[in-house]
């Protein structure tokens, strides 16, 4: 036990010039060291005050967890590569959240300057829950927010403060044993948000949390909670570029969104990992009646990227969206999707995916639209397109529909399409290189999903297309 | 200064297509290239441009001096100042007309150096009202959907927005209606400078009475046949390619 509670020796200060890929020397004041055991656990919950029902919750999944089997029998063989033992459960910095920005420790603002966040969004820090490694190392409620009764806070403090409403759905849109990483979150989550807005309240500001990792082998284990109370309306962002490590780290976050009655919740993400993250996240909302749930997703980068966020509609005329758009470039797999689960009459789903792979790179589409037969009025409408850039590159669609009845309707459409060489051709005879030329292809194949995205979001996506295009041609 | 194709010849794979290229458009004039479907001119336009299909055999081509071939991809060829209007336009599905060329601007600009939004849309739309075309056009993708005469005229706009020092047309005027090739013409013409020449490809005599050229030029199987004043293009329609053959096979005889 003494050799875990040990801090760790500071990491070295690494800085390298390319955008995404910097590291600053932090102070891990907390380390639960490498590997996961009963022990890791306990550790977990007693650095961070854990309630005995959380306690018990977490060593339940961590069973689970071990129970489950790898899921290579349909996903990449790649997951065997992942080396539990080897990996960092916690880290903290081991303060409290910062309440203002001028709290925020002077190196971590550095960090968020590299990271690109544009000079305007600062006004928005005021809303910003930002995580820094596994604790939020800024959270400061916008005063209006506030005092509209919106929570917005990390995951601890939310399960401590409010447990009257964290309890009541934590762990319910996502049961523990979903899956074996669903479980892994589940025995040592930390971070991540949680949001609780009242009924009625239109949140006008989106809320936005920005994530990173920033120690080798430090594996991060966010848990976010959204529920937006009957008629209120949220939208919450995230956005992810990491450093580069040398070995492998993992990425294993679970968001669960509760809409209740006619509440709208929107969840945006554009993710950058560097090309030796696992990133396997598992993301379900479900919505009450005449409520909507829409995913908007971006990824880019990452060895492995698993996600198929999803929407149970358990209530009449209840609506689900899934926007998405992934990049996979040379030894990248991208395996995302979406599920649309069909529960009550008159729900209308809507999934939009767009890939594009690169080189070696490998787009996998999986997807579920469930419409069980004693339903009716039911509606998904699934389009998938995938782009090519070079002979190497792998598509792959794996849609499946299952519309038992008669009184419901499904339409899927698939494309798979190149850039061809007269097409690079003529933008060059315009003088465009080839990169600019690759990337304005890109760009022009996702851009009417790109303007699904907030502003903001949409400027940086372009700008990490061009970056990934870039480094794409010879 | 000039434009000049100095014996050039290219393949495609073993296959010679262009067999000893020799003409010179010289800076200020308009010269028009007339000649039977698979006779090489597009071809011609395309190794000009730098399409890396085709392996220049021998001849140089030289823009003010300075061998293509020695300026490397298509793009630096492009901002050196030459241009191509394509006798068939790429679509590009999602990237609007506006951000295209805006692109191809900035990419003449210096690092670090921006467009300037206002006067660039101001100098856009003042030349697709020039050309006619509505200014919704804009926000539409590439070529996507667009008529063969819409794709035309989007590349004379194109060819108006960039300026380039040497415009190579290859067939702009086909697809084109009567009212648009005059609209299309006036374009060109407005463009007719003393620092800018034109190498016009076309298959018909009617865009040489919009467009005047300084020189016709007949290619037949890979070779200029004939050169002459814009009466060689009348002379052609008139007496049709098997006269030029037979006429430029009578030195050879004699
Ligand atoms: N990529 C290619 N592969 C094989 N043959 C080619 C290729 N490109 C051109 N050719 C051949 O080269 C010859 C010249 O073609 P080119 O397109 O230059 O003719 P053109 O004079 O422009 O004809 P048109 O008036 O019909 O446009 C043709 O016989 C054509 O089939
Ligand atoms: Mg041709």
């Amino acid at each position: 036990m003494s050799a875990i509670l040990e801090p760790t020796a500071k990491p070295q200060i690494d800085i390298d010039r390319s955008v995404g890929d910097f590291r600053y020397d932090v102070d891990y004041s907390y380390d639960a060291g490498v590997g996961l055991n009963e022990a890791t656990i306990d550790y977990i919950c007693d650095v961070k005050k854990d309630p005995a029902w959380i306690r018990e919750f977490r060593k339940d999944a961590y069973r689970k967890f071990l129970e489950k089997p790898m899921p290579t029998h349909w996903a990449s063989h790649d997951l065997d590569n992942i080396v539990f033992e080897n990996i960092r459960y916690y880290l903290s910095q081991g303060t409290q959240a910062s309440r203002t920005w001028d709290d925020v420790p002077e190196e971590m603002k550095r960090t968020f300057e590299r990271l690109g966040i544009p000079e305007q969004e600062r006004k928005y820090l005021a809303g910003v829950e930002a995580q820094f490694d596994s604790e939020a190392a800024y959270s400061n409620i916008k005063a209006a927010v506030g005092e509209q009764g919106v929570i917005f806070v990390g995951s601890t403090e939310g399960l401590q403060k409010h447990p009257e409403i964290f309890r009541k759905w934590f762990g319910k849109v996502i049961p523990t044993g979903d899956n074996k990483f669903s479980a892994l979150n589940s025995a040592v989550f930390s971070g991540g948000s949680f949001i609780y807005v009242p009924p009625g309240v239109k949140v006008k500001h989106p809320l936005q949390a920005y994530f990173r990792i920033n120690a080798q082998n430090f594996g991060q284990f966010e848990r976010t909670l959204i529920i937006a109370d009957e008629g209120a309306e949220v939208m919450y962002m995230e956005g992810c570029t990491a450093p580069k490590f040398e070995t492998a780290t993992l990425h294993s976050a679970v968001v669960e969104l509760v809409a209740l009655k006619g509440a709208k919740i929107q969840y945006v993400t554009v993710q950058n990992w560097s090309a030796n993250v696992f990133n396997l996240v598992t993301k379900r909302g479900l919505a009450h009646e005449e409520a909507e749930i829409k995913w908007i997703d971006c990824n880019i980068g990452s060895r492995l990227t698993m996600k198929y966020p999803s929407v149970v509609m358990k209530g009449r005329k209840a609506r689900g969206e899934v926007i998405s758009i992934a990049l996979a470039n040379d030894g990248q797999h991208q395996d995302t999707g979406a599920k649309m689960i069909h529960a009550a009459d008159e729900t209308t789903s809507n999934v939009v995916s767009k890939s594009i792979s690169i080189g070696s790179g490998q787009a996998t589409y999986r997807g579920l639209v469930d419409i069980p037969p004693h339903h009716r009025g039911c509606r998904n409408n699934t389009e998938c397109d995938a782009l090519l850039i070079n002979t190497h590159s792998r598509t792959d669609t794996y849609p499946t529909i299952i519309t038992r009845g008669n009184r419901n309707a499904c339409q899927h459409e698939a494309s798979v399409s190149k850039v061809s060489a007269e097409q690079i051709f003529y933008m060059q005879q315009r003088g465009l290189n080839q990169g600019q030329a690759m990337s304005l292809a890109v760009n022009g194949f996702v851009n009417d999903l790109v303007r699904e995205f907030p502003m903001e979001y949409s400027v940086e996506l372009k700008r990490l297309i061009d970056l990934e295009m870039e480094g794409s041609v010879g | 200064m000039s434009l000049s194709i100095q014996n050039l010849t290219a393949n495609i794979g073993d296959l010679p297509i262009l067999k000893g290229i020799t003409l010179e458009v010289p800076k200020g004039e308009v010269h028009a290239i007339m000649g039977k479907n698979g006779s090489g001119k597009s071809t011609l336009a395309k190794i000009m441009a730098g399409h890396p299909d085709y392996t220049v055999t021998g001849g140089d081509v030289l823009m003010d001096g300075r061998s293509l071939f020695e300026i490397a991809g298509p793009d630096e060829r492009a901002r050196a100042g030459l241009f191509l209007a394509f006798q068939y336009p790429m679509e590009i599905p999602g990237v609007t007309i506006a951000n295209f060329i805006r692109a191809a601007i900035q990419s003449r600009l210096a690092e670090g150096e921006e467009l300037e939004a206002t006067d660039y849309y101001a100098n856009l739309y003042a030349k697709m009202d020039a050309l006619k075309i509505p200014r919704a056009f804009t926000s539409r993708s590439v070529n996507e959907g667009f008529s063969g005469g819409e794709k035309k005229r989007c590349e004379i706009l194109q060819m108006a927005m960039l300026e380039p020092k040497y415009a190579v047309l290859d067939e702009t005027d086909s697809g084109l209606d009567i009212d648009a090739l005059k609209i299309v013409s006036e374009g060109v013409n407005a463009l007719r400078s003393p620092d800018r020449g034109f190498l016009v490809i076309t298959h018909y005599q009617r865009l040489l009475d919009y467009i005047v050229p300084d020189r016709v030029h007949v290619m037949v199987d890979g070779r200029i046949a004939m050169s002459g004043d814009k009466n060689l293009a009348l002379e052609l329609e008139a007496r049709g390619y098997d006269w030029v053959t037979e006429t430029a096979a009578e030195p050879a005889l004699a």
